[in-house]
């Protein structure tokens, strides 16, 4: 039988029952998020149940959404069963005062170094992770420069004196 | 192996030395560093150091319109741009639901697999430099000069090429870049069959590399591997398969598959890639020659709101000088939403994972980058392996600095 998203939500809300929210699926992704502790718990019953076998990491990373209090960073995880060739995505979200998520570095080697670029450019705290520290950006750095609290220059500002466009 | 002997922590015997291998190291063919810890030749332990090029791809991207950003991803992997490039136009085109001419695929799948070819040339050939045979190298590098030409014909440039436009091509191919293309199908078979004698069953290039920096299946998926590296250790992913995009699934070719994914085996792999890849591009420039007459014409698709008009058309039309204005400055708007896309990179899976809130630019651009995840393995790799098997494994990796630090 074909792995069909309705399948795996249906095995997910078995398991997790209602704490497995915002289901949708975009451009044909299903997508989904859950409570942050929960995060390993869904990674590993995803990995090991027979029938979803999603054994592949595909990709980490984290979006910061400065609007949503308490709720700021969201992690998100790509996982892709290579067997049935089907792809998910998952969400957790974790407030920006203290962003502890637990690291999936036990689960996943290769999420080593995503999770330390997630770190590097967020701040997100990954608890268990080996060897939580900066990447790409030199180790004195003492912010998170992908936070939307740093903008670059916006592109549209009209305030500058240009008289063929008018910006 | 790892027959070297381990001396107690503290020892008066202990006499380990550390070696820097790279920044600026000839065999690291990239800016990054390796920390070696040596036993004599043996290594006992490497800390991997990525980042020294990183250009905060992510964060420009932000604050740039979508055509924007195509030149950054130029400089992802640079020796395959215009795969990088076209993987972002797909993602593009995938979050503004444009569908494209047969035509403009076949074209975008030759210009792909001929960069597939540019980047499995180098990064073969510079195995063989590192194991001691210069004159592959040399003959090799002949044909990315004609691959690069075609490039030019094409869009202008050569290495960093921004080739392409959402929704197709800037200008259709002219039959110079066919003729050169004719030129690299006709002449380049038989260079890679005299660079495959030359190497592939060399008694002293298959002593070199048998059983140097082996990775089994599952650590190679566990790691993240994709692309030719992983199939070297035996899993038979590729994205051009598992989910075909710029109608791959017209073509008949093969994804060869190794056994033990060591450095011999991912030669092979890439060897092979580059006859499936002769295949696919002729079997693309045969079905391109099919449309004939006003079909031959198409170049790009119907999307006037994303596809950059002819300049001539913004002389002389009001339509398209308004579009031209609107793109240019970045005034149209993309539809808000959430998306994943992947192309097949010469490295492994290169990913977009793009979030729009609807504003003029991306709300959040991640580049998957293949070179980055897989690195990771190279503590691994190289453990208890002799100094010299880390620099031709850290070759036969093709880890490209610009694509790990993004």
């Amino acid at each position: 039988m074909a792995l069909t998203n309705e399948f795996i939500q249906q095995k997910l809300t078995e398991k997790f029952g209602d704490q497995l929210t915002d289901w949708h699926t975009p451009y044909g992704m299903l997508t989904f998020t859950a409570p942050k502790e929960l995060n390993l718990k869904v990674l590993q019953y995803l990995y090991d149940d027979v029938e979803l076998r999603f054994q592949f990491l595909t990709d980490l990373q984290a979006v910061h959404y400065p609007n949503r209090k308490g709720a700021e960073l969201a992690i998100v995880y790509h996982l892709h069963n290579l067997i049935d060739n089907v792809r998910i995505r998952f969400k957790i979200f974790t407030g920006i005062e203290k962003p502890d998520v637990f690291s999936a570095t036990a689960l996943y080697q290769s999420a080593n170094f995503m999770e330390r670029e997630t770190y590097d450019f967020y701040g997100v705290n990954f608890v268990g992770h080996p060897n939580l520290i900066r990447i790409l950006n030199v180790e004195e750095m003492d912010y998170f420069p992908m936070r939307k609290e740093f903008p670059l220059e916006d592109q549209t500002r009209i305030d500058k004196d240009d008289e063929m466009f008018g910006r | 192996m790892s027959d070297h002997i381990l001396l107690p922590e503290g020892s008066i015997e202990k006499q380990t030395t550390t070696l820097n291998l790279g920044p600026t190291h000839p065999a690291t063919h990239g800016v990054f560093q390796n920390i070696l810890e040596l036993d004599g030749e043996r290594i006992m332990r490497s800390t991997s150091t990525v980042g020294y090029i990183h250009r905060a791809f992510e964060k420009i991207a932000e604050r740039r319109p979508l055509y924007q950003i195509t030149p950054l991803t130029d400089r992802l992997n640079y020796c395959s741009s215009p795969i990088n490039n076209m993987g972002w136009h797909i993602t593009c085109e995938k979050l503004l639901n444009l569908s494209l001419p047969k035509r403009v695929d076949y074209l975008r799948v030759i210009i792909m697999e001929l960069a597939r070819i540019s980047d499995h040339l180098i990064c073969n050939s510079i195995v063989g430099v590192d194991s001691g045979a210069y004159s592959g190298f040399l003959y090799l590098m002949q044909y990315r000069e004609l691959i690069y030409e075609i490039y030019e014909e094409i869009c202008g440039s050569r290495l960093t090429t921004n080739i392409g436009r959402i929704g197709g091509f800037e200008r259709n191919f002219t039959n110079t870049a066919f003729e050169k293309l004719e030129k690299f199908l006709k002449e380049y078979p038989k260079q890679l069959k005299e660079f495959e004698n030359l190497f592939t069953r060399n008694r002293i290039f298959m002593d070199r590399t048998i059983g140097c920096g082996p990775i089994p299946a599952e650590r190679a998926l566990n790691y993240g591997f994709t692309g030719p590296n992983l199939r070297a250790a035996g899993v038979d992913y590729d994205v051009r398969v598992h989910t075909p995009y710029s109608s791959y699934e017209d073509f008949d070719f093969i994804i060869p598959v190794g056994k033990t994914g060591d450095c011999y085996d991912r030669f092979l792999v890439r060897n092979e890639e580059m006859w499936q890849s002769l295949s696919i591009i002729e079997q693309a420039y045969q079905k391109v020659q099919e449309f004939k007459g006003a079909d031959a014409e198409v170049y790009h698709a119907d999307a006037p709101a994303y596809y950059l008009p002819q300049k001539k058309d913004v002389y002389t039309k009001m339509e398209a000088l308004i579009y031209h204005f609107k793109i240019i400055m970045g005034e149209t708007d993309i539809p808000a939403g959430e998306v994943y896309s992947s192309v097949e990179g010469a490295n492994g899976e290169l990913g977009f994972y793009l979030i729009s809130d609807g504003g003029r630019t991306p709300y959040r651009l991640h580049f998957r980058r293949p070179c980055f995840i897989y690195y990771q393995a190279f503590e691994e790799l190289v453990k208890g392996g002799m100094l010299s098997d880390a620099v031709i494994t850290m070759s036969s990796l093709n880890l490209i600095a610009g694509e790990m630090d993004a």
